[in-house]
């Protein structure tokens, strides 16, 4: 073919003999990228009268958009809640590990710690492109400490807090500043906690409901003050009762707006959830799963103890489950749905033309074969 | 006229698709010499189109020195909308053949000046050589491309407002709301495919078969525009069965017998591959 003098002089690529996720379905269908963007090849057909520079061939395997973690404490040994020295080369250290598991964007979490832990760190961490160099960091997610005592999971309870006045203040006096924050997991029980959804939700920061006692009726009114999303549904939370389905009656609730989509978190190992139990969530509410690894900085590496944040814990080894449903709704749930969670489905979580070039190629058994990033070859098996 | 009449939808495709990949591969097209291809849209061609596509894919068939020329495109839809001619050549033919974009020739119905944009075709058309082959369908109406019934029969390309039948019928493609159906249309006209060198029609289905019937049987009349094709030297119409209901028994039958001097027209089959300069 003679080189293409098209309206860029990007080099345009299609990928052949491939299996595609668009508009919900696994569909035979080549995929066109050009400058790190999802083309659309019929455009380029008639408007530039253009066509491929280079061919690719799938060998049938899968494309799918690149997953999206929006829980993750770290990984291979670094730990986002515990500052040091190196701390932007472990985040760079873990996001370039991320790429073998297909993961093209993230979000390093900070589980509850004492302010002068988040005033070091936080300013060294970016919102920033992924590449070559490791997956994307879209913002950070900031679990705590503004959650409840009975719940704090694996939390120091120490570090713990309560909102004074029930404002942004409150906050900027943990944290120190807000500027890289995506997501913010809050106990809604706690006073005075109205005000601060609230704002936060008007800053475009997102308020998720975690680590908290409240029953559906605190749930239903912190939704309607801006939150939509769950943290690790049914872990850390009020077990599901017939009568007070808790923070999980969110899922079937009348009191949450038809336009207002509810995301909830599943950690889906099978050990966090029994897989019943997510299969029952996922058969209440399919569009709102997002699946996210809340992986420990022992991910990647042998059983033992390890840290996470200010506590010691022990690691047994591993597990990965899929919660029988659909192919593409699994799909969906690692990538479409965290990104309509972060309102950034105009450029990531589908392949849909225009969209970022970021997607995983995976073979029959979804084991993930190569990674891709703005249209670059970033991990190959 | 050849009246070519097979079984079946499938087989009349197939042989419509062999006629048309023998006399590109016979033409020996290069870059000096396009052949040139005059297409249709619609349901009756997706068929033939199909086992082009599978023919180019076993390596037989190349439409790398091939120029095409669509019958029609409506006006006003935006570029990418799913019911435009360019999305439905896109998606059933261009997309999986190895037509140079450049050669892709479809009438513009987005253009400011209309009637320019046609005469702009004609003048394309002209450039081009002229078309070698020709390949359309018929409308339950008579009609080819978009010239429906009182059409003049050595019509160009040009403007033409759609009958209401045709909006009615073409609705269900625009989920059956009226307002959203284009009233509108660039086509080819009845003149236009008469230059052509030969042309084919494709007619399949019992909801064809009176239109067979007038275009045929009966004379030419602008009523039924495919009737012009009478006049015409080289015309061939590929059929199934169902498309010959309305036939008398008679034509059916002398066609039929003619099947076998037909056939040779599609066998022996040609590849590129036998054609390896």
């Amino acid at each position: 073919m003679p080189s293409n003098k098209s309206v860029s002089d990007e080099p345009i690529t299609q990928f052949i003999n491939c299996r595609i996720l668009r508009h919900h379905k696994l569909q035979r269908e080549d995929l066109w990228v050009r400058g790190g963007k999802i083309l659309d090849p019929e455009k380029l057909f008639f408007d530039e009268e253009g066509f491929a520079d280079y061919r690719i061939d799938c060998e049938n395997r899968i494309i799918a958009p690149g997953f999206i973690d929006v829980q993750i404490n770290g990984g291979y040994g670094i730990d986002f809640s515990q500052a040091s020295d190196d701390y932007s080369l472990g985040i760079a250290m873990v996001a370039k590990k991320l790429l073998q598991h297909g993961v093209t964007s993230f979000c390093p979490t900070i589980v509850t710690s004492p302010p002068a832990i988040y005033q070091q760190v936080l300013p060294q961490i970016r919102v920033q492109n992924g590449g070559p160099d490791g997956a994307g960091i879209l913002g950070v997610h900031l679990e705590g400490p503004f959650i409840s005592k009975e719940k704090k999971g694996a939390h120091p309870p120490q570090f713990i807090r309560s909102f004074n006045i029930g404002a942004i203040a409150d906050l900027l006096e943990i944290y120190g500043q807000l500027d890289n924050v995506t997501m913010v997991t809050l106990a809604p029980e706690l006073p005075n906690s109205g005000p601060v959804i609230q704002e936060l939700a008007r800053r475009g920061i997102i308020v998720s409901l975690g680590h908290s006692v409240a029953n559906l009726s605190q749930a239903e009114a912190a939704v309607l003050q801006g939150s939509t999303f769950i943290t690790h549904l049914f872990n850390a939370m009020l077990p599901f009762h017939h009568r007070d389905p808790g923070i999980v009656g969110l899922l079937t609730s009348e009191k949450v707006p038809a336009q207002n989509r509810i995301f909830y978190g599943m950690i889906a190992d099978g050990i966090h959830t029994h897989p019943a139990a997510l299969r029952i969530a996922h058969r209440a509410h399919p569009k709102g799963l997002v699946l996210v690894t809340d992986a420990v900085p022992a991910m990647g590496l042998p059983a033992g103890c390890h840290s996470l944040g200010q506590q010691e814990i022990h690691i047994d080894g591993l597990h990965a489950y899929v919660a029988g449903c659909s192919e593409e709704a699994a799909l969906e749930a690692a990538s479409l749905h965290p990104a309509e969670l972060l309102n950034l489905t105009h450029c990531k979580g589908t392949l849909d033309y225009g969209s970022d070039a970021d997607f995983v190629v995976l073979d029959e058994s979804f084991t993930v074969r190569e990674t891709y990033i703005a249209g670059q070859q970033v991990w190959k098996k | 006229m050849k009246l070519v009449i097979l079984d079946d939808y499938e087989q009349a495709s197939e042989w419509a698709a062999k006629y048309i990949r023998n006399k590109i591969i016979k033409f020996l097209p290069s870059e000096d010499k396009y052949f040139t291809l005059g297409l249709p849209t619609g349901s009756t061609p997706l068929g033939c189109y199909r086992k082009l596509i599978e023919y180019h894919q076993a390596g037989d068939l190349s439409f790398k020195y091939v120029k095409t020329f669509n019958m029609d495109e409506y006006v006003g839809l935006p570029s990418g909308h799913p019911e435009s001619y360019h999305s439905y050549m896109w998606n059933n033919f261009f997309k999986f053949v190895d037509i140079q974009p450049q050669n892709a020739h479809i009438l513009n119905g987005n253009a400011s000046d209309l009637q320019a944009e046609c005469d702009s075709f004609e003048k394309k058309i002209a450039d081009a050589g002229g078309i070698d082959l020709f390949v359309g369908g018929i409308g339950p109406d008579g009609h080819i491309a978009f010239n429906e019934p009182g059409s003049s029969l050595v019509s160009r390309t040009r403007v033409k407002t759609l009958a209401k039948d045709t909006i009615v019928a073409n609705a269900r493609f625009f989920g059956n709301d009226l307002s959203k159906v284009p009233t509108m249309t660039l086509t080819v006209g009845v003149g236009t495919v008469m230059d052509a060198r030969e042309v084919m029609i494709l007619i399949t289905g019992a909801h064809k078969a009176f239109a067979l019937y007038k275009a045929i049987e009966e004379g030419v009349n602008h009523m039924w525009t495919v009737s012009a094709f009478q006049q015409h030297p080289h015309t061939v119409f590929v059929c199934d069965e169902d498309a010959t209901l309305e036939l008398r028994v008679k034509t059916v039958k002398y066609f039929k017998g003619l099947m076998h001097v037909h056939n040779q027209l599609v066998d022996p089959l040609h590849s590129m591959k036998d054609h390896k300069d």
